[in-house]
């Protein structure tokens, strides 16, 4: 289990449940994550697809046998925001696309009610450093 | 009146204004909502930049190890940024809603300091504002992030659905 940084529990993010091996993280509505009135920011939707692709990575590597061993360092994100974020839960997934040696690429989608109406989208990519004092 | 309606209100007011400031805008939506929540505030501007400041905060800290301050405020802060420098060129708030942000981690801000975004509105369509920004910890030429986004221009009952 993957533990949620202070920001993301200030945002009243949480783990929904497992997918395949990767946690599907979930916030619900709140005057915390307002951006025009009743409807979700496009920032708060943005963090909130980083914290999943941040969780899916570190399952991955996990996995992997390496995850206590690296720290990860977001190098970019891009994001498309494809619906507007309704006063609602909202969940995201992320999936590894490719985790090398130094860099990991990860794409994550948001949705709320309906799974296949996604209300955003984005690719990120990762680097991966080693832990100082362990050998990566 | 509830505080989502007196929201809503304001925000009306704002939509009917004939022109943008964006310093009174500041005051009166960052004190609301996400950006209430993050203590965004309004630094300076000009005729097609803004400046946004947002201070460092334990709970907002993505890596508690480190103390680095987590990336999504600084997206958050980024958006609203370049949001409103789109307004401030056109010299009247325009609702906007994102199509899309790319922002690059050019290095971890310093625990403790307060993140600034420099943003600027670099050209408008009829239906498009084209953005770009920065966000340094104190030093504009030594930023922590560079970001590049697309606002798309809306219809007042399409960005906030009044009753």
């Amino acid at each position: 289990m993957v533990a949620l940084p202070p920001y993301a529990l200030s945002m009243g993010m949480f783990t929904d449940h497992d997918e395949d091996g990767a946690p599907v993280i979930a916030m619900d509505f709140s005057e915390r994550n307002t951006g025009r009135p009743g409807f979700l920011h496009g920032g708060a939707i943005g963090g909130l697809l980083e914290m999943a692709g941040f969780a899916t990575l570190h399952a991955h590597l996990e996995r992997e046998g390496i995850d206590a061993t690296v720290r990860l360092k977001p190098v970019n994100i891009s994001i498309e925001y494809l619906r507007s974020g309704l006063p609602e839960r909202i969940f995201a997934y992320g999936e590894v696309v490719r985790a090398g040696r130094r860099v990991a690429n990860v794409r994550v989608e948001a949705w709320q009610a309906d799974r296949t109406k996604p209300v955003a989208s984005c690719w990120m990519n990762f680097l991966i450093a080693p832990k100082k004092g362990s050998e990566g | 009146m509830a505080l989502s309606e007196e929201h809503a209100a304001e925000v009306a007011r704002m939509l009917q204004a004939d022109h943008f400031d964006p310093s009174l805008w500041s005051k009166m939506m960052n004190v609301r909502g996400h950006s209430g929540f993050l203590d965004m505030n309004y630094v300076a501007h000009g005729d097609d930049w803004i400046e946004l400041a947002l201070p460092w905060r334990e709970d907002l800290v993505g890596d508690p190890e480190t103390g680095v301050l987590a990336s999504g405020p600084i997206i958050s802060l980024l958006d609203n940024a370049t949001s409103m420098s789109a307004s401030t060129r056109m010299k009247k708030f325009r609702p906007q809603v994102t199509l899309d942000l790319r922002i690059d981690y050019v290095r971890a801000a310093v625990p403790g300091r307060t993140i600034v975004a420099r943003a600027e509105c670099y050209q408008t369509t009829r239906s498009m504002a084209f953005v770009r920004g920065i966000a340094h910890d104190g030093d504009p030429t030594d930023p922590v992030a560079h970001a590049a986004g697309i606002f798309m221009l809306v219809q007042a009952p399409q960005f906030m659905k009044v009753k």
